[in-house]
């Protein structure tokens, strides 16, 4: 926590991180949704980072089946989800083990200390005897303030003339729980009782769970008040954002929004055709929401399924568009070679999450950068675009569905885990100040039709079944120039290997060029989901006295025009990524610049902190 | 789709300026003549004709119909057909591919398109081997086959392609030889008209890699003893004089002479609403049982999957009149920031 300044109420901070862990059935994702509200509406800017495992109700106390979720919330512009913890929630011992490290040196450490019983102990590995509570060690690191979360939210909520069952009053610790943080970091707990109110009470018709719910948060907030548990309490002064009106929002929400944009801006129907998988499911569940928004959604067999069946969409004269995770685009990987032979639209969502196989399904990596370029049989170029922030992604899918009818041909877009998970302040966008997007059908003009015959942009007509005189064929066997016949003349290979390449190639008229910000003869690129961090690190060496400049790729194919231009204007080329060097490996091999990689391949975005100190050392080591 | 009225069309209307490249004397050939007969009289505009195969010679026919089509990648011709139907379900979706295709690399497409009940008309063409990559055994081999890639003959059983599109829930199954092109004709020009999947297998000689593989079922002199006709509503004879026929004894089923106490009275009737019934014709191989051909089953009440969708995207579009994408964008958790 940095302080700025005392006052005698309360301490006031500009930055505040804070983790709420649990059992997976402990609802923690809900309480920290509900703590993000709160700081929303108190005005602060925010960025969240869920941390769930893949077991959806693993057994009570165990290591593996500890659910957490990161706030960190600011009156600066900030991009991360901080990365030591100032105050950790820890409904269980085994949450409070996994978590421990999360924490600062001297931060809050808030126990349901019920829970820190001989049997949950020895769950999570404690041996017999020890209790990490008593622990001297411990107790001079952090502050570690022990409540017994689950009695005190008994007695609050249990009377005697009140028929209650025990296991909905236990359900409700985690309000109580919220209910104290919120008290510490002086926030108004109101919108959540309201909003609590309002779903139990209304939409799911259980006005007595609303009502347990409602008397937890208060009871946590009055402990928190009474107890004179903690030293002082805190407040975050509202951010300075622009003015307007904001909403939250994750990656997956805004993707979401992004593509029923799209289909009112490109006035023609969507077929969404997804196989579910973490952590790309959500998008089927946002868009399956909204076929009065012109969307179509399909739940294929599988993944093959579900990009084939897109694609034929796409030939019917839909926006044909499949989402998933890095192994099921492997699977999608011929498919999308069709797709670029037929030259359809066809838009693949990739919300990438950490792999090989099936890897690490809930943690996020920029794990398919090389998969998405080169990942398919013969010379097989896509347009490949990546989301930069969680509200970014709402723009990129609109951009997605505009260059695929424009180059009619697929696109993937490339969101990842921590991007679709994580939510943070978002402000609401005009549609109507949006640009259509321009998609023509031709109609038979009494010639023979000729399907592979291009535009000056290298673009082949879509004609749509339903159209007299231009009934055709097209498949994935090479195609002859101009007539669309089966073709196996090498002259017309080359020629059409090279045209498939070129009108990508051509898009890089009308995608922006890339933006550099700051003056260094260093440059830090990047691309995805580690522009925050970037960001943040670089503000940070900023404040060392250490200046470099930086660039952030939303465009992998076709590059912007100008990045070979600015590349060449540095003397060196740092690129962080959450990989082993993907992206670094394209700008070596087409720009031979003999870039520096900062890689994190842990499953979790750059810290900070990490992050400008490895900048840092990389410009010592030169110098030095 | 258009207010002038329908083209007379003829059959050879349907053919494209490809050269046709299949073997000579391949048993695709008649399927493409039933099939261009069956355009030609549908009632459908050449236009919303729409053909899709996967990969091997069979699914090469796209390219020899004059209408719309989509010649895929190996195996996945269901699910393009799915997504063609399911954007503008006012086209007529048809899927012609071999058995390799269908029932081996893409037997998982083939089964979820049956379940789903999905409105397209799936032509199998089965000629029991790989002829494009020139003559392996395929799904429907039978046990022992000897070919290039088995030497000391095939290890593993068939599969019954009827039996899985009863098991798959398929509403109108089908199956018919490829040298009788007018039954073949009809067969399909039912199955396009059925509301739902339309499943017709064909017994196709390839006479490269397989050749005579179903002689005993297309051949004068063998033909009327080894397989039999059904008819909705009849009973179930067979044999050149319509001789023999099938009884049922107790749970299961048997071939009878006719004559002396046997009369037509005591056969198996042919029921195409009974899916037990069209189960139990499905198991019925030769030499043991002539192999039935025509309508198995067709149950024409059963919804399709896209007037479903259709139905449920209406009423959610009235349910939700009024709504706004900016309201959508927007969501009703907003704050201000002055």
């Amino acid at each position: 926590m940095t302080s700025s300044d005392q006052t005698s109420k309360s301490t006031e901070l500009t930055s505040v991180s804070v983790r709420f862990c649990g059992d997976s059935g402990d609802g923690m994702q809900l309480t920290g949704s509900h703590f993000t509200d709160l700081v929303a509406f108190a005005g602060n800017d925010f960025t969240t980072a869920p941390d769930f495992p893949a077991e959806i109700r693993a057994p009570r106390g165990t290591l593996f089946g500890v659910s957490g979720y990161q706030i960190q919330f600011s009156s600066n512009d900030i991009h991360t989800p901080g990365d030591a913890v100032n105050a950790l929630v820890a409904m269980n011992p085994a949450g409070f083990k996994s978590n421990l490290q999360t924490v600062e040196e001297g931060g809050i450490i808030i126990v349901n200390e019920d829970e820190f019983d001989k049997g949950n102990l020895k769950k999570c590995g404690y041996e017999e005897g020890y209790n990490p509570l008593d622990d001297e060690v411990i107790n001079s690191t952090y502050n570690i303030c022990k409540v017994p979360i689950s009695r005190l939210t008994r007695e609050s909520l249990i009377k005697e003339d009140e028929d209650v069952s025990v296991k909905d009053v236990d359900r409700c610790r985690n309000m109580f729980a919220l209910g104290i943080i919120a008290w510490l970091f002086s926030s108004d707990i109101e919108p959540t009782i309201e909003k609590i109110t309002h779903y139990f009470g209304v939409v799911k018709n259980k006005k007595h769970i609303a009502e347990l719910n409602s008397r937890a948060i208060k009871a946590g907030y009055f402990f928190g008040e009474t107890a004179e548990l903690f030293p002082a309490r805190y407040q975050v002064a509202p951010a300075d954002h622009e003015p307007g009106e904001y909403r939250r929002i994750s990656g997956n929400e805004a993707l979401v929004l992004g593509m029923a944009t799209a289909v009112e801006k490109v006035g023609k129907p969507m077929f969404y055709a997804s196989y579910p998988i973490t952590p790309a499911s959500d998008v089927l569940h946002g868009l399956a929401r909204l076929k009065h928004f012109g969307i179509r959604t399909f739940q294929a067999e599988d993944e093959i399924a579900a990009v084939v069946s897109a694609i034929g969409a796409s030939f019917a004269g839909h926006i044909g568009v499949t989402g998933t995770s890095g192994p099921g685009l492997a699977l999608k990987t011929e498919a999308v070679g069709l797709a670029t032979m037929m030259e359809l639209p066809l838009v693949v969502i990739n919300v990438q999450r950490a792999g090989p196989a099936t890897g690490m399904p809930t943690k996020s990596e920029q794990s398919d950068l090389l998969q998405s370029m080169f990942g398919r049989s013969g010379e097989c170029p896509v347009i490949v675009i990546a989301a930069s922030s969680p509200g970014d992604c709402f723009f990129m899918a609109i951009e997605a569905v505009r260059l695929a009818c424009r180059a009619m041909c697929p696109v993937i877009f490339l969101s990842e885990g921590s991007l679709g998970n994580a939510a943070e302040p978002w402000m609401i966008p005009d549609i109507a100040s949006i640009p259509d997007i321009e998609v023509s059908h031709p109609v038979s003009d009494g010639e023979p039709f000729m399907p592979y015959q291009r535009d000056e942009h290298g673009n082949r007509p879509w004609a749509v079944p339903g159209t007299a005189g231009l009934e055709h064929r097209i498949g994935g066997l090479e195609k002859e120039d101009v007539t669309g016949n089966v073709c196996y003349d090498n002259a017309n290979h080359a020629l059409m290997t090279k045209q498939r390449a070129d009108k990508i190639q051509k898009l890089q008229d009308i995608i922006p060029e890339l933006e550099v910000h700051g003056d260094s003869d260093t440059l830090v690129l990047g691309w995805g989901s580690t522009k925050g961090s970037i960001l943040a690190a670089v503000a940070m060496l900023e404040e060392r006295g250490v200046n470099v400049a930086t660039a952030h790729l939303n465009y992998i194919n076709p590059f912007p025009k100008n990045l070979g231009d600015v590349l060449s204007k540095f003397k060196r080329v740092i690129i962080p990524e959450i990989n082993t060097g993907q992206l670094r490996m394209l700008i070596r091999s087409e720009f031979l610049v003999d870039a520096i990689g900062i890689n994190n391949c842990s499953g979790r975005s750059f810290y900070v902190n990490e992050l400008a100190d490895e900048i840092h050392q990389v410009l010592e080591g030169v110098q030095s | 789709m258009s207010d002038v009225s329908l083209p007379e069309y003829k059959a050879k209307d349907f053919a494209t300026d490809q050269d046709v490249r299949w073997c000579p004397g391949c048993g695709d050939y008649a399927v493409l003549t039933a099939m261009k007969k069956v355009c030609a009289g549908l009632g459908v505009r050449r236009e919303d004709l729409v053909f899709v195969s996967g990969i091997g010679c069979a699914a090469r026919f796209p390219y020899y119909m004059n209408t719309y089509g989509a010649h895929t990648i190996h195996g996945r011709a269901p699910a393009f057909a799915t997504g063609i139907k399911l954007a503008n379900p006012e086209l007529t979706v048809f899927v012609v591919s071999g058995d390799g295709d269908l029932l081996s690399i893409g037997g998982n497409h083939t089964i979820h398109a049956l379940r789903r009940n999905m409105d397209i008309n799936i032509v199998l063409l089965n000629n029991k081997i790989y002829g494009l990559t020139k003559g392996q055994y395929s799904p429907t081999s039978e046990v022992g086959k000897v070919t290039k890639s088995t030497p000391y003959g095939s290890l593993d059983a068939p599969l019954n392609p009827l039996a899985v599109a009863v098991a798959s829930g398929c509403t109108y199954i089908a199956r018919t030889v490829d040298v009788d092109v007018k039954n073949m004709t009809a067969l399909i020009d039912r199955g396009v008209k059925h509301k739902g999947t339309s499943f017709v297998e064909v017994y196709q000689d390839c006479n490269v890699f397989n050749h005579q593989a179903w002689f005993y079922a297309s051949q004068k002199d063998s033909k009327h003893d080894n397989t039999l006709m059904l008819e909705h509503g009849k009973p179930m004879v067979f044999g050149k004089d319509k001789e023999k026929g099938i009884r049922r004894v107790g749970d299961k089923i048997e071939v009878v002479e006719l004559g002396g106490d046997v009369t037509q009275d005591d056969l198996l009737i042919h029921d195409e609403r009974n899916l037990e019934h069209a189960f139990l014709l499905s198991q019925m191989f030769s030499p043991e049982f002539p192999e039935p051909m025509g309508v198995f089953y067709c149950d024409p009440d059963e919804p399709t999957y896209n007037d479903l969708l259709h139905d449920q995207v209406e009423d959610v579009i009235r349910k939700q009149e009024g709504k706004t994408l900016q309201s959508l964008v927007s969501g009703n958790n907003t704050w201000t920031v002055k």
